[in-house]
C-alpha cells in the first residue's frame, strides 16, 4: 500500500515536471470571469473567445518571441470581487503575468486597484491587467493607472455614439430613459441626459426611471408607461434577462419607435426576439460582424462558430486584444517583464481584424476605434447570432470615436 | 382613464398567473402543513416542457399545453409517494429540506439539459396579434387566452371541491385525515392526488407564463417568493383567499410599477422642506425614493401587516 501511494506521487511529480517543463514556453493569460452561476454564459462566452484568438491569431502564426505560444488559463470568480482577488493572485502566484477580466465595473475597479498595489510592492513580478469588457467610465478616469488597458469602447463613449444617431433623426422627439437600480444604469441614465441636452435641446426627456435589477417578473406596465408617454425611442443598458424582458413587453404593448441598447444580442437574447425585435432593437457596440467586414474576419467567424456552436463572437475586442499583445511583447522583445510591453501598447495603432484601426490612448489606457450602430434584423446577415437567422447589421459607424475625448486620468508610469 | 383600464387588465392577467400557482401550493399546504419550496420549480418545469413538446415533437402550442402538465403532475404525485411521504414520517424540518433541496434540483437538471440561457419559447403565431387596443396600448389575444384558461381552472376547481364527492373527500381529508381514514377512504392516496394536481396546476401556469414572460433558469426563483406571499395573505389553504390574494397583488405591483409618485412630493406635501443639497442630507435615499422602485417590495410589506394584524389572513379561518 504504502509502495503504491510512493509510486503514485513519484508518477504525479513526473508527470507535472514533465508539463511544467513542455508549458515553460508558454506565455500564460489568466482569464478571471464567472463560469459558474447565473452569469456563467457570458463568461464561458468570453472564456471560447479568448481561447480562440490566442490560438489562431498567435499560436498557428508560430507564436511570439520565436515560438513562444500563447496559453489562456481559466479562473472562475464566480462574479464575486472578493473571489476575483483571489483568483488573481492565484495567477500571479503561478506565474502569470497578464490578467484578463470583462464582467462587470465593479470587479474590474477591485482588480484595477489589487494590480497596481501589487506592482508596487512588487517590481520583479509586475503583471498587467487586459480588461476587454467593463465600460464604466471611472476606470480611464479617476481610477486609471499604468497596468490597466481597456480594450472595449467605455459607457460614455457609446453613450456618445448612440446619441449621435439618434441626434441625426429628424423624428426624433420623444424619450425614455430606463435601466437597472445600480451603477451601471444609473451611469447610463445620466451621460444620456447629458448628450441628449447638448446634442438636442429640443428634445424631450419624457421619462427615465430605474427598476430593480433582476427582481421585476412583468415588465408589462414599465412598456405601457412608456407607450402611454408617447416616446418614440428608449434608451436602455439593460442585460441578460432584464433586457429580454422589458424589450419583450415594449414591443408588445404596441410600441412603434426604436430602442436603443447596449446588451441586446447573444446568449439567447438574439434568438428570443426573433422577428419581434426586427425594425425596433439597436445596438452600440465595436466590431463589426455584418455587413462582414473582411474575408478574413469571415474565416475568423466562421472557424470560431464551427469549433465553438454554441458560442458567439459577442466581444469582438478579444481579438484585438490579443494581436496588440501579441505585438507589444514582439516590440518589447520579453514577455516576463511587462513595463516594456505596457509601453508598447500604449499609444499603438494596430489594424484590427474587425477593419478600421485601433488606437490605445496613451493618456488613459483607452482603446479609441470605431464604434458602430446595428440593427437587429435577419437580412444581409453573413454572421447571424445563437445559431438564429437574426443578427447585427451596422447601419452607422462613429469612426474613432472620442479621440479627443477629456479625461481626468492623470497616469503615474514606472 | 385608458392606463387605468389597461393596468386593470395587465393586473388582471398577473393575478390570476400567479393564483394559478398559489392555489396548487395552497391545497399542499394544507395537506403537509410545511411550504412547498419546490412549487415554483415545477412551473418552471412546466414551461420547459411545453417548449419542448410543442417544438420537438411538433404538437403545437395546444398540445403542450395538454400534455405538459400532465407529465408535470405525474413527476409530482411520483415525488409525493416515494420521496414526500417517506420524509413525511421525521417531521417537518425534514420536509421543508427535502423540498428546498428538490428546488436546487430542479433548477440545476434544467440548466443540465436546457442551457443557461432564455430558450426561444414562443405564443403561438394564432394567439400572437393585437386583440384591441386601449388608447396606444394594444392588448394581446394572447393575454385574453391566458386571462380565460385562468377562469377557467379556477371555475373548475372551485366546482370539483365544492360541490363533488371527491372535493367533500379531500376537504374533509386536508382538516381531520385520521377520521377520514376511518372511514375507510384512502387518504395517502388523496394526498398524492392532490400534491400531483396541485402541481400540474403549476405546470399549467408555466406553460403559458413561459412565452409571456420569458422561459429561462432564473423563472422559479423570480416567482417562488411571490407565490408564498400570496398564500399567506390569503389565507393558508383557502382557495378564495389565495384568488383574492393573486388578484391584490397583481394590481398592487402592477399599479405600483405604472405610476411615478415620488416620496418627495408626499413628503413636501406633508410640509417636510426639502433639503438643499441632497447629497449631504442623510436621508437621501428616502427623498429620492420613487413608487416603481419600491413597487416590487409592495408585496412583502403586505404581508408583514396581514401577519401582524390578521394572522389567519385575509380569508383564513383561525387555526386551533
Amino acid at each position: 500500500m504504502i509502495k503504491k501511494t510512493k509510486l503514485g506521487i513519484a508518477v504525479t511529480l513526473a508527470a507535472t515536471l514533465s508539463a511544467s517543463v513542455a508549458f515553460a514556453e508558454t506565455i500564460k493569460i489568466a482569464f478571471v470571469d464567472p463560469l459558474s452561476g447565473p452569469f456563467a454564459t457570458t463568461g464561458t462566452n468570453g472564456a471560447a473567445e479568448w481561447e480562440f484568438a490566442a490560438e489562431e491569431l498567435v499560436n498557428k502564426k508560430g507564436g511570439v518571441l520565436g515560438g513562444k505560444k500563447f496559453e489562456v488559463v481559466t479562473f472562475d470568480n464566480k462574479m464575486s470581487g472578493k473571489e476575483s482577488l483571489i483568483q488573481v493572485q492565484v495567477a500571479i502566484d503561478q506565474g502569470i503575468r497578464y490578467i484578463a477580466q470583462g464582467n462587470s465595473s465593479g470587479i474590474a475597479a477591485a482588480i484595477t486597484d489589487a494590480v497596481n498595489k501589487h506592482n508596487r510592492r512588487n517590481p520583479d513580478d509586475r503583471v498587467l491587467f487586459l480588461n476587454y469588457s467593463a465600460v464604466d467610465p471611472v476606470l480611464t478616469n479617476d481610477k486609471c493607472n499604468f497596468w490597466h488597458f481597456r480594450f472595449d469602447a467605455n459607457a460614455d463613449i457609446k453613450m456618445d455614439a448612440l446619441t449621435d444617431v439618434m441626434a441625426a433623426r429628424d423624428d426624433l422627439k420623444k424619450v425614455y430613459l430606463i435601466g437597472q437600480d445600480y451603477s451601471f444604469g444609473k451611469a447610463v441614465a445620466a451621460a444620456a441626459e447629458r448628450d441628449i441636452a447638448k446634442k438636442r435641446p429640443d428634445v424631450e426627456i419624457v421619462g427615465n426611471e430605474l427598476h430593480p435589477i433582476g427582481k421585476v417578473k412583468d415588465f408589462t406596465p414599465y412598456a405601457r408607461k412608456i407607450v402611454a408617454s408617447g416616446a418614440d425611442s428608449v434608451i436602455t443598458g439593460n442585460w441578460g434577462s432584464d433586457m429580454v424582458g422589458l424589450g419583450k413587453a415594449i414591443i408588445e404593448a404596441g410600441f412603434e419607435g426604436q430602442i436603443y441598447t447596449y446588451y441586446a444580442a447573444s446568449n439567447g437574447i438574439t434568438r428570443t426576439f426573433g422577428e419581434d425585435g426586427k425594425g425596433h432593437l439597436n445596438l452600440v457596440h465595436e466590431g463589426q460582424l455584418n455587413p462582414a467586414p473582411s474575408d478574413r474576419a469571415s474565416a475568423y467567424v466562421d472557424a470560431f462558430e464551427a469549433k465553438y456552436p454554441d458560442h458567439d463572437i459577442s466581444q469582438a475586442r478579444i481579438a484585438n486584444a490579443v494581436e496588440m499583445l501579441a505585438k507589444a511583447i514582439e516590440i518589447a522583445g520579453t514577455a516576463d517583464d511587462v513595463v516594456p510591453v505596457a509601453y508598447a501598447l500604449e499609444g499603438m495603432e494596430h489594424d484590427s481584424i474587425w477593419g478600421g484601426k485601433v488606437f490605445m490612448r496613451p493618456d488613459d489606457h483607452q482603446a479609441i476605434q470605431n464604434v458602430h450602430i446595428g440593427a437587429h434584423t435577419n437580412e444581409n446577415i453573413r454572421h447571424p447570432l445563437d445559431n438564429s437567422e437574426y443578427g447585427l447589421l451596422d447601419t452607422t459607424t462613429v469612426e474613432m470615436a472620442a479621440m479627443d475625448s477629456p479625461t481626468t486620468c492623470k497616469m503615474k508610469r514606472p | 382613464m385608458d392606463l387605468i383600464l389597461v393596468n386593470l387588465i395587465d393586473g388582471l392577467v398577473f393575478g390570476l398567473l400567479l393564483f394559478m400557482l398559489s392555489s396548487g401550493l395552497t391545497l399542499i399546504f394544507s395537506m403537509m402543513g410545511v411550504l412547498n419550496f419546490a412549487h415554483a420549480s415545477f412551473y418552471m418545469l412546466g414551461a420547459y416542457f411545453g417548449y419542448q413538446i410543442s417544438t420537438v415533437l411538433g404538437i403545437g402550442f395546444i398540445g403542450g399545453l395538454i400534455v405538459a402538465p400532465i407529465i408535470v403532475g405525474v413527476a409530482g404525485a411520483a415525488i409525493e409517494r416515494y420521496g414526500l411521504r417517506r420524509v413525511h414520517q421525521y417531521g417537518h424540518v425534514p420536509e421543508l429540506i427535502f423540498t428546498f433541496g428538490l428546488a436546487l434540483l430542479i433548477q440545476e437538471v434544467v440548466k443540465l439539459f436546457w442551457g443557461q440561457n432564455q430558450i426561444p419559447y414562443f405564443e403561438p403565431a394564432y394567439l400572437d396579434f393585437a386583440l384591441f387596443s386601449v388608447g396606444d396600448n394594444a392588448i394581446k389575444a394572447y393575454k385574453v387566452f391566458m386571462i380565460f384558461i385562468s377562469l377557467t381552472i379556477f371555475g373548475g376547481l372551485l366546482y370539483i371541491l365544492t360541490k363533488t364527492r371527491i372535493g367533500m373527500i379531500i376537504q374533509a381529508a386536508l382538516s381531520y385525515p385520521k377520521t377520514v381514514e376511518a372511514l375507510g377512504h384512502n387518504v395517502p392516496f388523496v394526498f398524492m392526488g392532490v400534491f400531483g394536481v396541485g402541481t400540474a396546476l403549476a405546470g399549467v401556469a408555466g406553460v403559458i407564463a413561459g412565452p409571456a414572460l420569458g422561459t429561462f433558469p432564473g423563472m422559479a426563483f423570480t416567482l417562488g417568493s411571490i407565490v408564498f406571499v400570496t398564500i399567506v395573505v390569503g389565507g393558508l389553504g383557502s382557495l378564495w383567499g389565495a384568488l383574492v390574494a393573486s388578484l391584490l397583488i397583481g394590481w398592487m405591483t402592477t399599479f405600483a410599477a405604472s405610476y411615478n409618485v415620488r416620496m418627495e412630493d408626499i413628503l413636501t406635501g406633508i410640509g417636510l422642506s426639502k433639503p438643499e443639497v441632497m447629497s449631504d442630507s442623510m436621508l437621501q435615499d428616502l427623498w429620492t425614493l420613487t413608487l416603481p422602485q419600491i413597487g416590487p417590495i409592495l408585496p412583502y410589506l403586505l404581508m408583514v401587516l396581514i401577519l401582524v394584524f390578521r394572522p389567519q389572513g385575509l380569508l383564513g379561518k383561525r387555526e386551533s
